[in-house]
């Protein structure tokens, strides 16, 4: 019975972020609009292109190959279940268990390898560009990631998400220079893993500096639909890892019933409305990077995760 | 019992390379060579695995007649030796299994078919060897029968210059360990493992005795800056003893490593936990550089080698480092890890260098620059591939994902070592780990994209045919055993125990009988990861997906020109290559590693004549390390070569004088 519970719980979580995942797109869409003085798109616009696409026939090349019809389905799905591992208003769910926080970012890592053998599929200059790029960007975002997940591991003594936000919410932590810079690394890191300005502009089409918008350039309808759905859960992932490892407040503990939850969901979500507004006024007010300048911001990731990793063995010295 | 019954076996795959020579001009030698050598290896395979699994048939031991008069051959079955025997035959088998289809090919068989089963038997009796007499024979065997290999085809540009390089670095090694076994048995001159494991050597001789491991050890198996021959020599051979050399014998390299180390030497101590991790992790990114940088698929895969035997020594090092403070059970951890990992590279690495031997025997290409567009015309090979190339690039749910997860769980375990240089060492190291990880996923995509995704590039490339169903059946079951090792990582550790045992004095807790076969390293709260469920919960979303919307949505699809961006170029020269996919890391991490160097010279306008874009890469090591040394040899040689010419009474002085001062010295010495 208890498990039956676990299991509904669980699923409800997939599918609230199934649900809030366009949302928060869509949110941080209409505040970069007004922030540049423009009206913006409605809320929903996201869902109604989603259910556009959906509908609309899918076209593909000539040169397409079985894995083009099959990477976007794999890619949604990777990314969906890494998304069901992260606690978002609730932590020590059923499936928790099943990855840390390794484990999540190596899964995101597989959705990334099905995209750019997509991008590689029909064979033109866009998608290689793209997926060439892509993977660069993510031999330097994914050291900086471990260096992070380091400096957790480090304070917490684990790297299950679960027992970090339950150490985080603890007494024990105080304010520490190391968790500072680790936020920032991890910050820079969601930033490139999700194709944000300053290293890629999810607003653009049909210029020579994009990278993901390049990947996927040969895809329509259900796959192009299902690829969006599956970036807006990879951002409103990371913004949950943030928010549980740094923001831990109202995280709902598994088995605390239905009201704890209710709570849980409403910091989850005020929790998001606060880092999309965050990130829509850091996108307006910076431009975006040289392609061959990411390698210094990564770096720069890269450095603050290892600095923040030092400075917790000289501080457990004093 | 089982231990004769494996010296029954090496003796068959003996008598087998015999039958090649008389019988190789034969119609169906090819098929009847290489039937045996799968039954003997499947033989092999099941005793060894049988062994593994109840302990209680361990460490029976035989001597024969044979080698040294006064030492005879000894041999012995331990754990640890068990678990190398079921890597080396499980690819053994496959690799027989393999070449039933892919051995037609060959265009010379009398070069290949004596020398396979040989092959095989040198490296099964390295692992039986109980003293150092027969394991070096052994390891001299394996080498050398492996260099008729690399040579069977040596009529082809730059692979006798191959097999060349390949029989220094592997005699350099041998000399090496050689050494290393005079300093282990210096005192009593006793030969025999079980004597050389009671002595217990000076601080001093164990420092050489461990670098001199390293180095006979690590030049087999391909250690930073002693890698050079390998991906010269692996990619030269045929392909599936290039999938045998790549995929199982540095595994027999990193078993002469563990049990010198390991077992003969006794205690490490902690600075060893520091030099070996770093060669390792120097090792493993550098590796997977130079693979990101080659356009030959096989000398792809034999970089990406050496970037995973870089991991497997950082397990190991990791596990010295532990064991030095006394920490078994994150000591156990490591080796764990190092070992697992040992395991899953002979199967992904075998897939792999199967399926670019697929490729070559239908193509005749290995150039990726003139392939591309295979997963039309290949589809079997082109999915096994796929699934070598994700576990490779340690992607979940695959198996090279849980070893490289262990390694990183163990070098979480870091900060309680007491020693300030690890604690600093080791995450560098991880971070080192992390790259190569990240980077050998944008070499995969690479290998993969280029090769059998886009457009054809050449001729040969859209002719390709489809292979035979025995290489095929070599390459899914090997990608079925990635999937299997991924997903139920449990059983595979928990076989693993009694070798952990009986190296560190620890192993890691039991993981068949936890909740939904999820695996827990140290303790729940610590970390833990499930491939079961993440495999389970992947192929439903997906299916539930595709089944949703085909029913709800859209299922129509039309076939058009593909769109890129209004302008697409039916040329398939437009198309990304081989060589600018890297363009962006060798921008990032080239300038610096290979100091590359980009020229490119556009004409003035008006002047129809090419752009022309020059790249610039250098060999460091190569040019620092190996050519002033084969600059010297050469000097020297040069200057003594005037001895050839002397008159008789010029040599006769030249007698004199040696013994003069041979004399002299002798004198002097004493």
């Amino acid at each position: 019975m208890a498990v039956i519970l676990d299991l509904l719980v669980q699923f409800c979580e997939m599918l609230v972020v199934l649900a809030l995942a366009p949302l928060l797109a869509g949110y941080v869409r209409q505040l970069k609009a007004r922030l540049v003085g423009r009206r913006g798109p409605p809320l929903v616009q996201p869902y109604r292109d989603l259910l556009r696409l959906l509908r609309k026939e899918a076209v593909l090349a000539h040169s397409a190959s079985w894995l083009f019809r099959a990477a976007p389905y794999l890619v949604f799905a990777a990314t969906w279940v890494a998304a069901a591992l992260v606690p978002t208003f609730a932590t020590g769910l059923l499936f928790n268990y099943a990855a840390d926080m390794i484990a999540i970012v190596a899964l995101l890592g597989s959705a990334r390898f099905m995209l750019a053998l997509a991008g590689l599929d029909v064979g033109t200059s866009f998608g290689g560009i793209g997926s060439s790029r892509e993977m660069m960007i993510a031999s330097l975002a994914e050291p900086a990631m471990v260096m992070v997940v380091f400096t957790l591991s480090l304070l917490a003594g684990s790297t299950q998400l679960s027992f970090i936000a339950a150490f985080m919410q603890g007494p024990g932590v105080g304010l520490r220079v190391s968790l500072a810079m680790a936020l920032v690394a991890l910050i820079m890191v969601a930033i490139a893993e999700n194709a944000r300005i300053p290293i890629d502009n999810p607003a653009t089409h049909l210029e020579l500096t994009m990278v993901h918008e390049a990947m996927i350039l040969e895809y329509s309808g259900r796959h192009l639909a299902l690829i969006e759905l599956a970036s807006f859960v990879k951002l409103l992932l990371y913004v949950s890892i943030i928010a549980c490892v740094f923001a831990p407040w109202g995280l709902a503990v598994s088995g605390q019933g239905g009201g704890a939850y209710l709570i849980g969901l409403a910091a989850y979500v005020v929790k998001l409305a606060v880092a999309g507004l965050l990130l829509a006024v850091f996108e307006t007010a910076i431009a975006k990077m040289r392609v061959f300048r990411y390698s210094d911001f990564l770096g720069s990731a890269f450095m603050l995760g290892v600095l923040a990793t030092l400075l917790l063995f000289v501080s457990r010295v004093t | 019992m089982t231990l004769e019954a494996l010296l029954w076996c090496v003796a068959a795959l003996l008598a087998t390379g015999v039958a090649g020579i008389v019988l190789h001009r034969h119609r169906v030698a090819s098929a009847l060579i290489y039937g045996i050598s799968l039954a003997a290896s499947g033989t092999a395979l099941f005793l060894s695995t049988r062994a593994l699994l109840s302990p209680a048939s361990l460490g029976a031991s035989f001597s024969l007649p044979l080698g040294l008069p006064w030492l005879g051959a000894h041999f012995k079955l331990d754990a640890l030796a068990a678990f190398f025997l079921i890597v080396i035959n499980l690819g053994g088998a496959m690799a027989s299994l393999f070449a039933l289809g892919y051995g037609r090919h060959e265009a010379s068989p009398g070069r290949v078919l004596p020398f396979f089963p040989a092959f095989l038997a040198g490296m099964n009796a390295v692992l039986l060897a109980a003293d150092a007499f027969s394991f070096l024979f052994a390891w001299e065997f394996m080498s050398l029968s492996s260099w008729a290999l690399v040579m069977a085809h040596h009529r082809r540009p730059g692979n006798a210059a191959a097999g060349y390089l390949y029989l220094l670095m592997a005699s350099f090694g041998t000399l090496a360990l050689l050494l290393a076994f005079g300093l282990l048995a210096a005192p009593s001159g006793g030969y025999e493992f079980s004597i050389i494991r009671q002595a217990s050597p000076a601080a001093g001789i164990s420092a050489v005795v461990l670098v001199l491991a390293l180095i006979g050890a690590g030049s087999k198996a391909g250690l930073f800056p002693l890698h050079v021959w390998l991906p010269l020599a692996h990619p030269a051979a045929p392909s599936h003893v290039s999938a045998l050399m790549s995929g199982v014998m540095t595994k027999v390299a990193v078993y002469g490593f563990i049990r010198i180390v390991f077992d003969l030497l006794g205690t490490p101590a902690w600075w060893w936990g520091a030099l070996v991790p770093l060669v390792g992790g120097i090792t493993a990114v550098m590796g997977v550089l130079y693979a990101l940088m080659q356009s030959d698929l096989k000398r792809l895969l034999a970089y990406s080698t050496v970037e995973n035997v870089g991991i497997i020594f950082i397990g190991l090092g990791l596990a010295l480092a532990f064991e030095a403070n006394d920490m078994t059970g994150a000591a156990a951890l490591a080796l764990t890890a190092a070992l697992l990992h040992v395991f899953n590279h002979s199967l992904f690495k075998s897939l792999l260098f199967f399926g670019a031997g697929a490729v070559l025997a239908s193509s005749g290409e290995r150039d990726m620059e003139r392939l591309g567009g295979l997963i039309h015309r290949m589809p079997r090979t082109a999915a096994a591939f796929l699934i070598g190339s994700a576990a490779i690039s340690a992607l979940p749910p695959f198996n090279g994902f849980v070893s490289e997860w262990l390694t990183f769980q163990a070098i979480l375990l870091s900060p309680a070592l007491p020693q300030w240089l690890l604690k600093f060492l080791v995450p560098a190291v991880g971070a080192l780990l992390a790259l190569s990880a990240a980077l050998a996923a944008a070499c995969f995509v690479k290998a993969f994209g280029i090769t059998f995704l886009g457009r054809p590039r050449s001729e040969v490339a859209r002719k390709a045919a489809e292979t035979d169903r025995w290489s095929s059946a070599a390459m899914f079951v090997l990608a079925a055993l990635c999937l299997l090792a991924g997903i139920l990582p449990g059983y595979f550790i928990d076989a693993l125990a009694p070798v952990i045992d009986t190296l560190t004095g620890a192993s890691l807790p039991r993981q068949e009988q936890l909740d939904w076969l999820t695996i827990v390293p140290i303790a729940q709260s610590r970390s833990s990861y499930n491939g079961l469920l993440l495999f389970l919960f992947i192929a439903l979303a997906a299916s539930l997906a595709a089944e949703a919307i085909h029913r709800f949505a859209s299922a129509a699809v039309r076939r058009s020109a593909a769109w890129d961006c209004g302008f697409p170029d039916p040329n398939p020269a437009t198309q990304y290559t081989a060589g600018s996919i890297s363009q962006p890391i060798r921008r990032v991490f080239g300038t610096v590693v290979f100091r590359a160097r980009e020229n490119v010279r556009i004409p003035p306008p008006g002047d129809p004549s090419p752009a022309r874009l020059e790249l610039r890469l250098r060999d460091i090591p190569w040019d620092t390390l190996y050519a002033p040394i084969a600059r010297l040899v050469e000097f020297v040689a040069e200057r003594l070569n005037a001895l050839q010419f002397l008159t008789i009474r010029g040599y006769l002085t030249l007698v004199f004088g040696a013994l003069v001062t041979l004399l002299t010295v002798l004198a002097v010495w004493q």
